[in-house]
């Protein structure tokens, strides 16, 4: 029966949560790429940019080294300690404790860990709960969870949603941040439906994140915008402020002042500082130090002068 | 079962809202906590002293020695001092207009005319920095239109026309085509260069050959295209540009020697010129005003509708025949749509045309900025509702805020009239028929927008809008392969595309 297909359920969906014109998106966020961002706005958005990087090391191959050479660079970012600490470190749940040795009990820096069987989301629920469990015990101040993406395409929305609030529960006081991983669901209207679901099972101040940065697509201009503009509809509605998180992608300065701007003009001054917008990238830091050192002596540095952060260790 | 409860609580999220009727309603703030600092473009217009006529290949005086300022509107400061033609002028240039016609341009052929297009549209390219700069100086208009719209656009007529230039045996199949001769053409102060782009382009292509008026408030980017023109080495007599104001334009097309006049511009003056031209043998386009109606269906995608409601009513100050200035929004979406958009307009800066973040410039001009000013407050006197962001506008120079009125009613006249600004009029509709039969209660139509997310409404809608373009999910979008023109009041003939180039030929 057509009423029960996965198609009639996404239907009702956007139907209930309006849908998004994908040209439309596109050429609204093509103008945020003509602003021009000079002098002492220039050196605000790098500054707060800095401020709003979640330093990231999700391989394979990462080490306790590894990760306590992360930390540090994530509390001192640049030789020049006029340069904020970035919000966060966001890493593997097996090296949140060796995290957690590096920074200490007091740091500015809050430790972030990808969870829930990150990036594929596919192991059974109990498994993923216990993994969260795992990594706020052992220290964990926010926890990046992925949706259940299979559920979503199949118009299970309220599994989707139900695993979500399983996972709230688990974190405790920790920070949620829920990645939609927005290249398997496609369309921007998929991405604004579940925008929506995630939304209205999380806390005030939880995340909605991009993307894991493990697919070929990963955050856009386009996609940030259709969760800006579903944040902004979902505060309006209710007076609960959702934080966003762009994840991937994102690697020079020019760029992360684009989504910046994209912030200002969709969700206003509000959502401009660490708790209500991150930046999900590793290399993007360096770039943004290179920029600020350019600022301050009109010459840019060659890469050397720059300790390496995450890239390559 | 965790499901079932999940699906109530969304159901119950409504009343959840009702609830908190006693709370502040959530706001956004769009401060000033991240202030952008200026920005202005810096690349020289290349602006000289004093421009003459352009005849005959040639800058000459005019005759009655006399000269007019040009100021910009932004600051109300002098730019340059531009020519004042006189009769004796004009009866120059169309003496040269139709020595060329009749010497080298008519016989040419198109394949050879066709090189000249393409050289001034890349020399417009070369220099379409300093040409935007000069156009948002001259007219007020925001420097990312001029760069990113204006300027661009004008080069692709010129290129999109040089194509034609070669291939005019294919015009139209199965007959022969021929230039008509000598073209009179007025263009309006709106899009300076741009217009002239629109009219010269077709014009010599065809093989005709021109005297084009640009508006008194904005004729420095043409005579600069002047300058274009004798580096593409355009024989002499085939463009020539004679300025001034009301009673130059009709010494032009009153003049006894082409054989068809094109104007754009508003559609009184359009009458005027109709009613003198009436019993000559002259062929006629008029491109004339408009109040288009831009159609909201509740099924729209609400933010980028909302994004093209302030595309077509902000584009330019509102100086776009084609503006979208009556919104028709279906009821039910009505309050949504105007919160939406009082937050978006918020967003929007007015200031200084040559930043490079402005949204919205100077008014062209004192007497339209009176215009504009008479009929908001005749909407207020009305009674209809009006918003305007709070916003900082420059000392000098000549700024409207944006501004909406909502609870319009069809006869309003900030409904039926044309206000040429930065002023939308919000109407309400319940059906589909009763938006068609708004959108068409007009003298005007010239234009007109749809958005719904229903493909087959679109393409009923395309077919009862009286308009000469309707725009679907989109809106004041351009292409130089796309005709444009009017019904109705809107005027008559095409520009642009095939249609275009058959109002600048004869058929043998």
């Amino acid at each position: 029966m057509l009423v029960r297909s996965p198609q009639a359920a996404l239907q009702r969906l956007f139907d209930e949560v309006g849908s998004v014109d994908q040209i439309g998106i596109d050429e609204r966020v093509a103008k945020y790429g003509t602003r021009s961002v000079k002098k002492s706005a220039k050196l605000w958005g790098l500054r707060t940019a800095v401020t709003m990087v979640d330093l990231t090391t999700l391989e394979g191959k990462d080490t306790p080294g590894k990760v306590a050479s992360l930390c540090q660079k994530a509390l001192r970012p640049h030789d020049d300690a006029s340069i904020p600490p970035v919000a966060a470190v966001c890493v593997y749940p097996s090296m949140v404790r060796h995290a957690r040795r590096a920074l200490g009990n007091n740091s500015s820096v809050r430790i972030a860990s990808v969870a829930t069987a990150f990036p594929s989301g596919q192991a059974p629920l109990k498994t993923r709960l216990a993994e969260v469990k795992a990594a706020v015990a052992d220290g964990a101040d926010e926890i990046d969870m992925v949706i259940n993406r299979g559920a979503f395409l199949a118009g299970e929305f309220g599994r989707v949603q139900d695993e979500i609030s399983a996972v709230v529960t688990a974190c405790g006081t920790a920070t949620l941040k829920v990645i939609l991983e927005v290249s398997e669901l496609e369309t921007y209207d998929s991405i604004r439906a579940a925008s929506f679901l995630a939304m209205r099972v999380i806390r005030p101040g939880d995340f909605i994140k991009t993307s894991t940065g493990k697919t070929s697509l990963n955050a856009t201009l386009g996609n940030n915008q259709v969760m800006l503009e579903a944040i902004r509809d979902f505060y309006l509605d209710t007076g609960v402020a959702i934080a966003m998180k762009p994840a991937g992608g994102i690697r020079t300065s020019k760029q992360a002042l684009t989504f910046l701007i994209a912030v200002k003009e969709t969700l206003g001054d509000a959502w401009l500082n660490n708790t209500r917008y991150r930046f999900g990238a590793s290399s993007l830091l360096n770039d943004l130090l290179r920029q600020l050192e350019k600022e301050k002596t009109g010459a840019y540095q060659a890469p050397y002068y720059f300790s390496e952060a995450a890239e390559s260790y | 079962m965790p499901t079932a409860s999940v699906v109530k609580k969304s159901s119950r999220a409504p009343q959840r809202v009702a609830n908190r009727v006693g709370r502040r309603a959530p706001e956004l703030i769009f401060g000033d906590l991240w202030a952008f600092d200026p920005a202005p473009e810096s690349a020289d217009p290349k602006l000289k002293p004093r421009y003459d006529l352009f005849i005959n290949g040639k800058f000459v005086a005019p005759k009655g020695g006399k000269y007019f300022d040009s100021i910009n509107p932004a600051n109300e400061r002098k730019l340059t001092e531009i020519a004042l033609a006189g009769p004796g002028d004009v009866d120059a240039a169309y003496a040269a207009a139709q020595r060329a016609a009749d010497g080298v341009w008519g016989k040419m052929p198109g394949r050879e005319r066709a090189k000249y297009l393409y050289r001034i549209a890349r020399l417009l390219q070369d220099r379409a920095r300093e040409f935007a700069v000069a156009e948002t100086l001259d007219g007020g208009k925001p420097i990312k239109e001029s760069r990113d719209f204006d300027v661009p656009m004008a080069a692709a007529h010129f290129f999109y026309h040089a194509g034609w230039a070669d291939k005019l045996d294919y015009v139209a199949p199965g007959r022969r085509v021929a230039p008509l001769g000598v073209v009179g053409q007025v263009i309006p102060w709106n899009f300076p260069l741009l217009m002239c782009a629109w009219k010269l382009a077709p014009a010599i292509a065809m093989g005709n050959t021109v005297v084009l008026k640009p508006a008194e408030t904005t004729s420095i980017t043409a005579l600069k295209l002047a300058e274009i023109i004798q580096d593409a080495g355009l024989p002499p007599g085939v463009v020539n540009f004679v300025t001034g104001a009301g009673d130059v334009g009709a010494a032009v097309l009153n003049h006894p020697t082409p054989a068809k006049i094109a104007f754009t511009g508003s559609t009184e003056v359009g009458k005027i010129i109709m009613r003198s031209l009436a019993g000559s043998d002259k062929k006629m386009t008029m491109e004339l005003g408009g109040k288009a109606a831009n159609i909201i269906f509740d099924d729209a995608p609400l933010d980028q509708a909302v994004e093209g409601i302030v595309n077509g009513i902000f584009f330019n100050q509102g100086h776009v025949c084609c503006a979208g200035s009556r919104l028709l929004v279906q009821e039910g979406i009505a309050d949504k749509v105007l919160a939406k958009l009082k937050a978006r307009i918020r967003t929007l800066r007015v200031g200084d045309p040559l930043d490079k973040n402005t949204d919205i410039g100077a008014i062209n001009s004192r007497a339209q900025l009176t215009k504009i000013r008479a009929l908001v407050a005749a909407g207020v006197k009305e009674g209809c509702a009006m918003f305007q962001p709070e916003c900082a506008l420059p000392p000098k120079g000549f700024y409207f805020r944006p501004t909406i009125f909502s609870g319009v009613s069809m006869s309003s006249r900030v409904a039926r009239e044309e206000i040429f600004g930065p002023v939308l009029s919000i109407l309400t509709f319940r059906t589909v028929d009763e938006a068609i039969e708004k959108a068409n209660n007009t003298a005007y139509g010239l234009s007109a927008g749809v958005w719904t997310d229903k493909g087959s409404r679109i393409l009923k809608l395309s077919t009862e809008l009286k308009a000469g373009v309707v725009w679907a999910n989109t809106y004041n979008k351009f292409d130089p392969a796309s005709p444009f023109g009017g019904y109705k009041e809107s005027g008559f003939g095409r520009e642009g595309g095939r249609q275009g180039l058959l109002d600048y030929c004869k058929l043998i």
